[in-house]
């Protein structure tokens, strides 16, 4: 029987004398580093900038929709509104969210290597992703686009004197930055595992993530040869997409959306990976169904490359093909449902108790239950005839990449944060916090599924009058979770300099990450590990805390 | 699954009735609505399953009442049951969805036409007696109307919330969507389509009448040209008729009784003359070329509107036999108001 020991009182510790954040000083130290932790902060802070960006912008569009009338800004401003939203909050917020921060920063710690396979190339593609940034924020300071974050054709080529161009370039350019990152983690997951780490040794987070980094090495050039169509169309006019030329507007939707729905798992695979770490050192136990749990991410990698033409069931195209997508799209529901049953198991049995991230997971799963769920209307073919393009639609996708999503990145930093910066956050505030944003959440978002049913369009500046209520509803939501936050951005920038002194295993996990010091070194360990116990062994974990209790008695 | 019908016709017209429900106006607005609530029973029962299992844990195994965890491989049986369960469920999801998808989008064989352009930011619906409408449309009551629509530039897509049913408005293409009204008013129709500027301002109404008022309602409203008569009066002015006389020495082919009709190809395949194929042959001639003609016919593209190809189209449609070809050969050459069109000068030269 496993027993915790507690490891000697801390509160008299300091932080180790040397690790990464301090191994070298100035910014180009930072701006020239090859260490993937450091580039992980750097991704962090950008990424950071960004979801407050777009989320401003998402603060503007709920505005606007406070009362019926177009009245705040001009249409032409409110539709600009809403595609920085979408443009800024899903290529540079949430396709690089996890893998970019939490993935560089602990994917080669938890397989015991000392960087990722290629450093210089990780370096690189941060660069690449603050080009794209440079590129959207020009955009903005030349006066916005306005195709949405879908940018269909022909609106996007031909209807359009807004800057398009510069935003397909960010995006382009973003493209390569996630492609980056995909091939790295591929190579460092495949050549870099130190001894004894087997391939189902993995902790569950290094498994999601390299499900993902397939689809966007497979994916994402599909979107750049849509995205240079575009800009070719536009330029030069070669015709591919118009159909007074012989082209097909409906192949830009085929290869949008052939990225575009991969890009959903891109999203959410690696949050499913925190939440399996978070679920198994705040239960004390194993993640049931190990195998089961690793295999659904292969899964709905592999199903999520056949599913694209869900988004065009009402497009015309034949009654055949429509059927076949929508069955496919019910096969890729199935491994989404295994995990959560397995999350909820690993609770059964456990010792669990109720940190932080620990309550990001609980809303996690109410949320993504209900997201996952509501996705089963969008694929059923005669249901997602009323229900596509309206704000069901938009409820559905939130409650999966914000509820689903945002949660898991919000569990992981908190969960991460003490071997990060090497101190624990004030614990009140941040449940309060986690709190505050499942509330916020649930009222700005479960209104829209009603206000979709009864038709309300999404990208409507103006509504008829009588989906007010339910509307100022969901503003009303929007600024609680605005609330829920911006609190952690103050309280873990207060915890860098007076939060308490973590140690090196605050959570008594048992991932290769929590056996090094906090913050790690830059090399991560001083001698490679060899690894002899599967991830989540927590009687190996007490056995070993216990030698070391030994040895220092 | 089996609901009680008292049960369900109470669930029904109360949740119906609340305002947090939109209208039920078409035949297919129940079947919609019972596959709905069928999903957020699921959806709901789904929820409380997996947040009284998270529940029960937490309160159970919390670390002060369970403070050693018990270590669990995992169980083969459990996995096999909640992926055989969700699997079970959501196909059945897809049968009926599929079933209704088809019923959406099969219409009877004997629906009204209505005629609808959509460009940015207008709707303008085409009755087959000539009523044109911007933003509006008026249909009877206990009729199938079938919707031809096609958009004149970008994506839109035409929705009406209380019959259920959308459809995506294509550039170059003509996509359909029929429904049967069954309650008298107006409902909104709605682009849910982003495409543009006024995108939220390209909004109108259906209005759902008696029969007896629709009949008035034409009467009243119309221009005294159907959309034949108008295709009628562009194929004389376009020269069309110089080729497709409908004589056996013509250069073109009979027109007549055409539509419907398998047409042979040069290339060998065979081409049923759909709505979008006679309108694609307009625009793209020298891709469709019927057996035993030579490729000869210009492109008319950019030369006429949408609506304009729907009026052919439906001049077309409306030749069962020769003889409209005949009389207006007959006018158009008695009052020689028809202009020379380069596909006539062509003709003269050859």
């Amino acid at each position: 029987m496993s027993t915790i020991v507690s490891l000697p009182d801390q509160s008299t510790a300091t932080l180790p004398k040397k690790n990464y954040i301090n191994a070298e000083h100035g910014l180009l130290s930072w701006l020239l580093t090859a260490d993937h932790k450091r580039i992980a902060l750097l991704y962090m802070f950008s990424i950071t900038f960004f979801f407050f960006i777009g989320g401003f912008f998402a603060g503007m569009v709920r505005l606007e929709l406070l009362t019926p009338a177009g009245d705040l800004m001009a249409a032409d401003t409110y539709n600009k509104m809403f595609t920085m939203h979408g443009i800024v909050m899903i290529f540079l917020f949430l396709v690089p969210s996890v893998p970019a921060t939490l993935g560089n920063f602990f994917l080669p710690i938890m397989i015991g290597a000392k960087d990722l396979a290629f450093p210089k190339i990780n370096l690189l593609s941060w660069y690449l992703y603050m080009a794209a940034g440079i590129f959207v924020i020009t955009t903005l300071v030349l006066g916005g686009v306005d195709t949405g974050w879908t940018f269909t054709t022909p609106l996007s080529t031909h209807y359009l004197n807004t800057h398009v161009a510069t935003t397909a370039t960010g995006i382009f350019i973003a493209g390569f930055s996630s492609i980056f990152t995909g091939l790295n983690f591929i190579v460092t997951v495949h050549r870099m595992r130190a001894p004894g780490m087997t391939w189902f040794r993995l902790p569950l987070f290094v498994w999601s993530n390299y499900a993902a980094s397939v689809l966007m090495v497979l994916g994402t050039p599909v979107l750049a040869i849509a995205i240079v169509l575009v800009a070719l169309e536009r330029t030069i006019g070669i015709g591919v997409f118009d159909p007074t030329k012989g082209g097909d507007p409906l192949l830009f939707q085929h290869l949008f959306w052939f990225y575009s729905h991969p890009a959903v798992y891109i999203m959410i695979l690696p949050g499913f990976g925190v939440i399996s770490e978070v679920v198994s050192t705040f239960t004390r136990k194993r993640v049931f169904g190990y195998t089961a749990v690793a295999f659904s991410s292969v899964a709905i990698a592999v199903f999520g490359f056949f599913v694209w033409a869900h988004h065009m069931f009402i497009m015309g195209v034949s009654n055949y093909s429509a059927l076949v997508f929508s069955l496919l799209t019910m096969l890729v529901a199935v491994p989404s449902a295994i995990k959560i049953f397995n999350w909820a198991f690993t609770m059964q049995k456990g010792s669990i108790t109720f940190e932080t991230p620990m309550l990001y997971v609980f809303g996690f799963i109410g949320l993504f239950t209900i997201g996952g769920l509501t996705g089963v209307f969008l694929g059923s073919l005669g249901m997602d005839v009323m229900l596509t393009e309206t704000y069901f639609v938009v409820a559905h996708f939130h409650f999966v990449m914000v509820g689903g999503m945002l949660m898991a990145f919000l569990a992981g930093i908190h969960f991460w944060w003490p071997k990060m910066t090497g101190r624990m956050y004030p614990e009140g505030v941040s449940k309060f916090a986690a709190v505050v944003t499942f509330i916020g959440f649930i009222l700005t978002f479960f209104p829209q599924f009603v206000v979709g049913y009864l038709g309300m369009p999404r990208r409507y500046a103006a509504y008829p009058p009588e989906y007010q209520v339910l509307n100022v509803l969901s503003t009303a939501g929007a600024t609680v979770l605005g609330v829920g936050y911006m609190l952690p951005l103050f309280y873990l920038a207060w915890s860098l300099k007076y939060g308490a002194i973590a140690g090196s295993n605050p959570w008594q996990a048992t991932g290769l990450e929590w056996q090094i010091q906090s913050p790690p070194l830059t090399e991560n360990f001083t001698e490679t590990p060899i690894v002899t116990q599967e991830a989540y062994d927590y009687e190996w974990l007490a056995k070993k805390q216990e030698r070391e209790l030994q040895h220092v008695g | 699954m089996q609901i009680s019908p008292v049960l369900w016709q109470f669930l029904t017209k109360w949740l119906t009735s609340s305002a947090l429900w939109p209208d039920q106006a078409s035949t297919i607005a129940p079947w919609a609505d019972a596959l709905y609530i069928f999903l957020w029973l699921m959806t709901v029962v789904g929820v409380i399953l997996v947040g009284a299992l998270v529940l029960f844990f937490a309160i159970r195994y919390r670390k002060e009442r369970h403070p050693e965890a018990v270590q669990i491989e995992g169980s083969t049986l459990l996995e096999a049951t909640w992926t055989i369960i969700p699997l079970g469920i959501f196909l059945f999801v897809f049968v009926w969805g599929a079933w209704l998808y088809f019923r959406i989008y099969n219409p009877p064989a004997d629906a009204m036409q209505v005629y609808v352009v959509g460009k940015q930011w207008m709707w303008k619906a085409e009755h087959p007696g000539g009523q044109h409408e911007i933003n509006a449309l008026h249909v009877p009551m206990g009729r199938p109307v079938q919707l031809t629509m096609i958009s004149q530039d970008v994506f839109h897509s035409y929705s009406i919330p209380a019959f259920r049913v959308k459809r995506e408005v294509i550039p170059g293409r003509y996509t359909t969507v029929w429904f049967n009204a069954t309650k008298p008013g107006t409902y909104h129709l709605f682009c849910t389509q982003y495409c543009g500027t006024l995108h939220s301002g390209m909004v109108g109404e259906i209005t759902v009448m008696d029969p007896a008022d629709y009949q008035k309602w034409t009467e009243e409203s119309t221009s005294g040209m159907s959309l034949a008569q108008n295709g009628e009066r562009l194929f004389a002015s376009l020269g069309c008729i110089s080729c497709h006389s409908g004589n056996a020495t013509a250069s073109g082919p009979n027109l007549a009784g055409i539509y419907g009709s398998k047409i042979k190809m040069d290339d060998g395949t065979e081409q049923v003359a759909t709505d979008g194929f006679l309108r694609d042959v307009i625009l793209n001639p020298s891709q469709h070329v019927p057996y035993g003609y030579k490729p000869i016919m210009p492109t008319y593209q950019g030369q006429i509107s949408e609506e304009g190809l729907i009026d052919l189209v439906e001049y077309i449609k409306s030749l069962k036999t020769n003889y409209r070809v005949q009389q207006t050969l007959d006018t158009s050459k008695s009052d020689d108001a028809a202009p020379i069109t380069p596909a006539a000068s062509q003709k003269v030269t050859q």
